[in-house]
């Protein structure tokens, strides 16, 4: 679960690398995107090579992080030892003493998550699912695409599900590794690291959409 | 002060159980959690009614043995055992429910008492050192860092009381393995079963049914005995290492 989930979120951050150059101009994404990645590494991988490894990289992670949270899921609610479908019958203190938003929501937003990459994917396919008008730019595809409001708040919401489970996540990640050796869930340096990378990566990724819906970006 | 309690009431392992709600009167803000159940209990004696289950044995914090949810969370309002707690945490008029700690693993016997067998289990598949008995060695002998001793000490600290694992959305009994795990493995007397014992300990405590951690870290914020929550990241490493020793 750890290990997966870190090689994702390694991805996401060269991912966010490629988004911001939207903001140097159709000729820098473009190039980027349709030369520089396809190119990574050659002549020593062929042309596109590193990228196919990457993907098939990407989806062994994908699943193995799919199958330990289904795994965790029904375990874990076995050992929880609900009676008539509640654990505690009383009405007060529902969430807990300290647990935070970001942890309790870890299954449903990953399953959110997962809806978001699926639809994601789709549409990265070269013309296969094209809101706002196909285009052999990409480049223009970003645009097309943020241009409708509800694209763009379709992507809000994966970007901040994707903030909340790694705010949580990479916190869990580093213990389960066995190297966060903070003493409480809050307050500690590795909270404040972890809450600092979520935070980053939503921004990052919500520069450019809401960039193109508020400022007319690239238009 | 005058309050309404609502006790999970369950006869046996295959009753059904559910929650009833009792007035008790005249409870002084001084008296300690259990001794509130004393008087509930001494009413329903009086009244031809069944008194209520609860497991308590030192009622000075050491035991361990008298862990109940209270309002949802495990020993109740303050970070202690439920016999320290005092109703003076409580306002008058208070509605207070009182339910038996939750867990796969800890099956309940009747009320409010539950069979956590499953945790000396855990201490029974590594939770120990093999050394020859006899008189105490001289302490000078086998040095230890200070801060190893501090560090061992507090995870000595465990009680066994189970309020972690009530605690634990996942019902997961990490902490108390860990606090184990941390407490050995930081003195030299550990050393010799540290690989075995963290792999025992860990296997045992799937074999019964206790859920896996997901670092939500309730399971510090409830424990009476303040067990910190790096005592897990020490029990990861340590069985990461295990693993990578091959020592199976
Ligand atoms: S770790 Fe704390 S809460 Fe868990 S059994 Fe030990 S003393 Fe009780
Ligand atoms: S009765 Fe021993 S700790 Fe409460």
């Amino acid at each position: 679960m750890a290990v997966s989930g870190l090689i994702m979120l390694g991805y996401l951050l060269v991912h966010m690398y490629g988004n911001l150059k939207f903001f140097q101009g159709q000729d820098k994404f473009d190039g980027y995107l349709h030369e520089t990645l396809p190119h990574m590494f050659y002549p020593y991988l062929p042309e596109g090579g590193a990228l196919w490894i990457i993907r098939v990289l990407l989806l062994v992670a994908l699943v193995v992080h799919v199958y330990c949270a289904a795994n965790l899921w029904r375990r874990n609610k076995a050992a929880a030892g609900y009676v008539g479908g509640k654990r505690y019958h009383t009405t007060q203190n529902k969430t807990g003493v300290q647990r935070s938003y970001a942890s309790f929501t870890m299954r449903w937003g990953g399953v959110i998550l997962l809806l978001f990459i699926i639809g994601h994917v789709a549409q990265m396919m070269p013309n296969w699912l094209s809101p706002g008008g196909a285009s052999d730019s990409k480049y223009d595809r970003v645009v097309n695409g943020f241009d409708l409001w509800w694209v763009v708040l379709l992507y809000s919401i994966g970007m901040i599900a994707v903030g909340f489970h790694l705010a949580h996540g990479f916190w869990s990640a580093l213990t389960t590794l066995g190297q966060n050796h903070s003493t409480t869930r809050r307050g500690s340096r590795w909270t404040a690291i972890s809450i600092g990378l979520a935070t980053l990566i939503t921004v990052g990724f919500l520069s450019v959409p809401f960039a193109v819906l508020f400022f007319g970006a690239g238009s | 002060m005058n309050i309404t309690v609502r006790v999970w009431r369950q006869k046996n392992a295959d009753d059904k159980g559910k929650m009833v709600t009792y007035g008790v009167e005249n409870v002084s803000e001084d008296m300690s959690f259990l001794e509130m159940l004393d008087v509930l209990n001494e009413q329903l004696t009086l009244a031809d009614e069944e008194p209520i289950a609860f497991d308590h044995d030192c009622r000075e914090g050491i035991c361990g043995a008298c862990g109940v949810v209270i309002n949802g969370i495990a020993h109740g309002p303050q970070v202690t055992t439920t016999c320290q707690l005092h109703m003076r945490s409580f306002e008058d008029g208070a509605v207070i429910d009182v339910e038996p700690w939750r867990s796969g693993a800890f099956p309940v016997i009747k009320d409010l008492v539950v069979d956590r067998g499953s945790l000396d289990r855990i201490i029974q598949a590594g939770g120990y050192i093999s050394a020859p008995t006899g008189s105490a060695p001289e302490a000078n002998n086998l040095p230890v860092p200070k801060v190893d001793a501090d560090h061992a000490f507090e995870s000595a600290a465990c009680i066994g009381c189970g309020a972690c694992v009530a605690a634990c959305p996942n019902g997961s009994g990490m902490l108390f393995t860990a606090a184990k795990i941390t407490h050995l493995g930081l003195l030299p007397q550990g050393q010799p079963e540290r690989d075995s014992r963290v792999i025992g300990m860990v296997e045992q405590h799937d074999h019964e049914g206790f859920g896996s951690c997901t670092n939500i870290g309730e399971c510090t914020a409830a424990c009476p005995k303040g067990i910190p929550l790096d005592t897990i990241a020490r029990l990861n490493r340590d069985l990461l290492g295990a693993l990578a020793h091959g020592d199976a």
